[in-house]
């Protein structure tokens, strides 16, 4: 799935802008003590225990907060994915069996799966499994789905976490050289580079790569399979062009992000300020726009990788690479709900993680917050 | 062109800026941002630059440390800093003149102090990295400034993070911060336009203060000639990027040989005697707390009333409460206590619940006429647009009233098609008066309509809203923070502090003695257009303290 | 505007969606042979009769391209128009009403983003019909929620300008504060997004297709004309490359164009302080 993050940069800056509205613009009255409360979300009930809480450590409020909403965010997700495969047409005993089943076959295998039970009894039947890492058994296999997940969620770990160790340092690197040519040649051969990369789907540059580099080259392995008992230097060799993959289709997202909020901390005043004061150019970007640009472009690669986590999908398909993507899509095609559901869910996890992971860092390096009136 | 000499610590000669613009759908062009500008200031002087907003001021303040902001780029002329031509240096070379020999202190501190890291730090940066002191000597020389600029707790001040301090505060840290590194030559950027009277007069004092004790030489940029007459020793006025005078402060207060200057010192001639006569009242409100959801009052339990054709001052300070009450009347936020009568009869409190022929009758005029009319939108619709929900006009019948309502603005129909973006500041202003006034209202509520203007163009509006208020027979709510344009306009005064009405009657009784201290300290801060004003208002503080 | 302020690359973009574009229109009149017409060995190579040689089932790749534009754009462009019209009008509702309206609307839209679109797609699509008007819904219900974000947030810095206040005093209604007041202000920024979102339409009905899950055959549409060559590329075979690349160009373009309107946009802000 293409295109990812960058819809969701807005907000994330959004977020992290409206963490605390009450910070911005303080000029005006030279009375810090009795300076006029601008309304702040947490000033409600002002003598609740949570009230006096959130503003002796309003930090540690705002992360219980964001952690709540996380869990609050999980809840509603699981919900919405049983309760929306519930809610939409068609008898999956008869998709099951195909149109041509007898009514009493239809009846057994409803029976069978437990579809025969009340919607809410199954819901929590099954979010109480889920709980205990247990998400039932595939009506395509009949094996039990989390011992599948088990296996194939860490080789997509696996090549997730090879894509990120490659991509954030070249990803930040290039975004920074890119703000210190900018406008100049080296930034435009960027921006176009990453602009062309952007609009390229994973499986072009899949089938691209294993093109050129495993069929006409044969320095790399297609299909990636990867098996247990293989030792580590194999697993590596395997998985080396799906993860060039994934690094290039998320390196120009992550590139352009970071180079978008690196501009934005240069062109502040306070780096103004720090020009002003004769400082060199080192001493700027190292002690005035780097500690403000932490937050932002951290909060970029969280983003980025809560993307990495869905780009796995389509690169597995492509490369035949036995992960949690490959595995999800391959039940959605035979319509086996136990396991769409469950890898939904893992995936929506890991996805509302990462996203909680880049706001909380976000909060967490505002100085504003971190240091309160 | 004057000959340099040889007390002069900097002589800027024969300036010329330009920068690019880039005009959406257009091909970039180079625009003269200022030209032919000639000036010096002695050692140990302060000189004030003074002009409208995009007269060039902060552009020709910035040049003494060779620094243009955005695509501005000093094309021509020489700036001399002790016979040192700045525009000649290396980029290393200007780094060593930057922090060290001339320091800067922005408008907006609370921007331009680095969130980051704590104030101390960032006032003692530049001392250290140029080599100009150790850091004890450093930090004792912040402590030293700290104190005299008057900052709380100077011990501990330099520990705060930028956030945790005043607007009020962080301006004068930042003088702090300019001062340290003992520079020769200090611009001030507009340091104060940011503040509230109140506490523009004691960062004032402390500017002065702190540039006397160290000898320091300034460039004082403001758009206010009276908050420049207290501090400055010499005076040039600016004008579209050209100089218009240059002379002592002496001179140029007190015997301005150019029109212009004589306008700007001259400024609020206008003026009328106080309505005696008693008039129905049209606008009653009585006992409103208003606030918002968090709990937090705005307004507390404030009551007045508005008769007929008269003008309301409303005056205060940020967060008075003054745009809120004028919230509560439009509808905008609902009161939780108290009630709006106008003519005689209740007002619904919330928008929804009011009719349009209520609406009619109370218009309003906003600071920002930029923001406040539709960039879309020709004058003909802005102003036509009431006509039409009103009154139902159409056509010919429109365009008609349209034209009158030009007239009356002082605004002829060939303004009629054009986009807000085509008018300058004033004229936007008048069109957003001829849409209140399209609506045939018995009340305008003017919230600061002049404060965003130039001082010349802002009286014309004055005036302009004086003559409409004799033909039209309208009354105003004119709600400031300028204490001369309540002088001028009003026919009785409200005093607005932290939410409450302090004092509220005609106006000859609310601005003469016996003062309630809040009214008090507001009238005293406003800088007069005096020489020694500010020494004066000192003077009688240090001794009523004394005798407390 | 005058037509030399734009630059060559967005003159390269609106050519390259123009000629795709006009294939789509045009399609039945300029393929040389029909959608899924057989006229040849499997995987012939390019050149000689075949331009871009023949696919898997032996039909010609560069008429099944044409053919693929028209199924391809058709689609994108119609969940983008849909998706559009949608977020547009609950972000501005919810912008304008605020308060209740507004919290129900964002926090519920903040529910459908906690969920990658993709996987969304595939639990729903897993579930529903494979019917090309579902396709489209689903694409466009997903995609509503980046524009409703997006929008609400344009609005809202629109709806807080004083000549919307004015307007409200005025009496004005709904309709009029949105359509009159508020969306002349926002075209800009509104064109860049509609251009990024039909981007990321296609790309994302190409990966559906890709996966099995988009338009489903014997129609051309380039995802899945790239699923359905997949197997030639381990003999050394370009043909599912072709497909990709017609995606990837396509992409390219209205994103050159996209870059250009939001240049424009920022340019349109200008700088700060006194000059």
């Amino acid at each position: 799935m293409p295109g990812g993050p960058a819809q969701d940069q807005g907000r994330a800056i959004t977020e992290a802008a409206g963490a605390n509205p009450q910070l911005s613009g303080q000029a005006g009255s030279d009375t810090t003590t009795q300076s006029l409360p601008a309304a702040s979300p947490n000033d409600q009930g002002s003598f609740s225990p949570w009230g006096s809480f959130s503003r002796n450590s309003p930090l540690a409020a705002l992360i219980l907060q964001r952690l709540a909403l996380s869990v609050a965010l999980l809840f509603a997700v699981s919900l919405m994915i049983f309760g929306g495969v519930e809610a939409l047409p068609g008898d999956f005993a008869t998709t099951y069996l195909g149109q041509s089943a007898t009514p009493q076959a239809v009846e057994n295998i409803r029976k069978d799966l437990g579809l025969d039970q009340p919607a809410t009894t199954r819901y929590f039947t099954w979010l109480g499994g889920a709980l205990q890492g247990d998400f039932g058994t595939s009506w395509a296999s009949r094996n039990s789905v989390s011992e599948q997940i088990g296996k194939r969620l860490g080789n997509s770990l696996f090549l997730a976490f090879f894509a990120a160790i490659i991509s954030i340092p070249l990803a930040i690197g290039l975004g920074m050289l890119a703000v210190q040519f900018r406008d100049r040649l080296v930034d435009k051969v960027i921006n176009v580079f990453s602009l062309a990369a952007i609009s390229l789907p994973e499986f072009f540059v899949g089938y691209l790569l294993i093109l050129f580099f495993a069929v006409q080259m044969g320095v790399a392995t297609f299909p990636a399979t990867v098996y247990d008992g293989m030792d580590f230097t194999q697993r590596l060799s395997a998985i080396a062009l799906p993860t060039a993959t994934l690094v290039l289709v998320v390196l120009a997202h992550m590139m352009r992000m970071t180079r978008a909020a690196i501009l934005n901390v240069m062109s502040s005043a306070y780096v103004e300020t720090a020009e002003l004061k004769g400082l060199s150019g080192l001493r700027i970007i190292a002690r005035h726009a780097a500690p403000n640009a932490v937050a932002p472009v951290i909060n970029v690669i969280a983003l980025n990788l809560a993307y990495l986590v869905v780009g796995v999908v389509v690169v597995e398909v492509v490369f035949v690479y036995p992960g949690m993507g490959q595995y999800m899509v391959d039940a959605v095609t035979v319509r086996d709900m136990p396991v769409v559901q469950a890898c939904g869910l893992i995936f929506a996890a890991f996805y509302i993680f990462l996203n909680m992971t880049a706001d909380i860092l976000a909060i967490v390096a505002n100085p504003r917050l971190r240091h309160p009136r | 062109m004057p000959e340099r000499s040889k007390t002069d610590l900097l002589s800027v000669r024969n300036l010329k800026i330009e920068a690019t613009s880039y005009p959406p759908g257009e091909p970039p062009k180079t625009v003269t941002l200022v030209e032919g500008v000639n000036f010096d200031v002695k050692k140990g002087k302060v000189i004030g630059l003074i002009g409208e907003s995009g007269a060039g001021k902060s552009t020709i303040g910035l040049t003494a440390l060779a620094y243009g902001r955005g695509g501005v780029r000093i094309t021509g002329g020489e700036v001399l800093l002790d016979g040192q031509d700045l525009l000649k240096l290396d980029h290393a070379g200007i780094r060593k003149v930057r922090g060290a020999k001339v320091c800067y202190v922005a408008q907006s501190a609370a921007a331009a102090f680095n969130p980051a890291h704590r104030l101390g730090e960032q006032v003692i940066e530049a001392s250290l990295r140029h080599g100009i002191m150790n850091r004890a000597e450093a930090e004792k020389r912040a402590l030293h400034l700290f104190e005299v600029l008057g900052l709380p707790n100077p011990e501990t001040f330099g520990q705060r993070y930028p956030h945790q301090v005043s607007g009020g505060q962080l301006q004068r840290a930042m003088t702090a911060m300019a001062l340290c590194p003992n520079p020769e030559l200090i611009v001030f950027d507009e340091p104060t336009t940011a503040l509230d009277v109140t506490t523009q007069i004691d960062v004032l004092a402390a500017i002065k203060h702190a540039i006397e004790e160290t000898h320091t030489a300034a460039i004082y940029i403001t758009h206010d000639l009276a908050v420049v007459a207290q501090i400055t020793d010499d005076i040039l006025v600016l004008r579209h990027g050209k100089m218009v005078e240059y002379g002592t402060v002496k001179q140029i207060i007190e015997a301005p040989t150019q029109d212009y200057t004589r306008a700007l010192v001259n400024v609020r001639g206008t003026g009328r005697e106080e309505a005696t006569d008693q008039s129905d009242t049209l606008l009653k409100v009585e006992n409103i707390t208003a606030g918002y959801s968090n709990g937090f009052k705005v307004l507390q339990n404030v009551s007045l009333h508005l008769p007929k054709g008269q003008t309301l001052a409303i005056v205060g300070e940020s967060g008075s409460g003054k745009s809120t009450l004028a919230r509560v009347i439009t509808g905008l936020l609902p009161p939780q206590e108290g009630t709006v009568t106008f003519d005689g009869k209740p007002l619904p409190p919330a928008l929804r619940g009011r009719k349009n022929e209520e609406l009619r009758r109370i218009q309003m005029i906003y600071q920002m006429a930029d923001t406040a009319m539709n960039p879309r939108q020709t004058v003909r619709n802005i102003v036509g647009r009431p006509l039409t929900f009103y009154f139902g006009m159409h056509g010919r019948q429109k365009t008609e009233r349209v034209r009158e309502l030009l007239d009356q603005i002082e605004m002829g129909e060939r303004f009629l098609d054009r986009y807000p973006a085509e008018l300058s500041g004033g004229q936007k202003q008048r069109v957003a008066i001829a849409r209140a006034l399209a609506a045939k209202p018995d009340l305008i509520l003017c919230d600061e309509p002049t404060s965003a203007l130039d001082p010349l163009v802002a009286e014309g509006i004055l005036k302009l809203l004086l003559k409409l208020q004799e033909e039209t027979h309208v009354s105003y709510m004119f709600i400031t923070h300028d204490i001369a344009i309540v002088r001028a306009i009003a026919d009785s005064v409200a005093v607005m502090h932290r939410g409450r009405l302090v004092r509220f009657g005609p106006k000859s009784k609310v601005l003469s003695p016996p003062f309630d201290d809040y009214t008090d300290l507001l009238l005293k801060s406003v800088p007069e257009m005096e020489i020694g004003w500010l020494e004066k208002v000192l003077k009688t503080r240090r001794m009523e303290s004394a005798g407390n | 505007m005058r037509l030399r302020a734009i630059p060559l690359s967005a003159w390269i973009g609106i050519a390259g969606i123009a000629l795709a574009l006009f294939c789509a229109i045009f399609a039945p009149f300029i393929a040389p042979y029909g959608e899924s017409e057989i006229v040849g060995d499997i995987w012939a190579p390019m050149g000689g009769d075949f331009l871009f040689g023949t696919d898997n089932l032996g039909r010609d790749l560069l008429s099944r391209l044409i053919y693929g534009a028209r199924t391809t754009i058709f689609v994108a462009l119609a969940a983008t128009i849909l998706s559009f019209s949608l977020g547009m009008l609950l972000s501005f509702v919810a912008a304008v009403t605020g308060g209740f309206v507004d919290q129900l609307f964002s926090r519920f839209n903040d529910l459908m983003m906690a969920i990658p679109t993709l996987i969304f797609a595939l639990v729903v699509l897993a579930v529903l019909p494979q019917q090309l008007w579902i396709l489209i819904l689903v694409m466009a219900i997903l995609d509503s929620t980046r524009v409703y974000r997006i929008g609400r947030a344009v609005a809202l810095d629109v709806a807080v300008m004083e000549f919307v206040e004015a307007a409200r005093l005025r009496g004005e209604g709904t309709g009029w504060i949105i359509f009159r007041e508020i969306l002349p202000n926002t075209l800009s920024p509104l064109l860049a997004e509609f251009g990024l979102r039909f981007a990321f339409s296609i790309l994302f009905l190409s990966t559906l297709s890709f996966l099995g899950l988009g338009i489903q055959p014997p129609a051309a549409d380039w995802g899945g004309m790239v699923k359905d060559n997949k197997d030639g590329i381990i003999f050394g075979i370009s043909a599912a490359l072709i497909p990709g690349a017609a995606i990837a160009l396509l992409t390219i373009c209205i994103n050159l164009v996209v870059d250009w309107l939001m240049k424009r946009t920022s340019s349109l802000k200008g700088g700060r302080g006194d000059a």
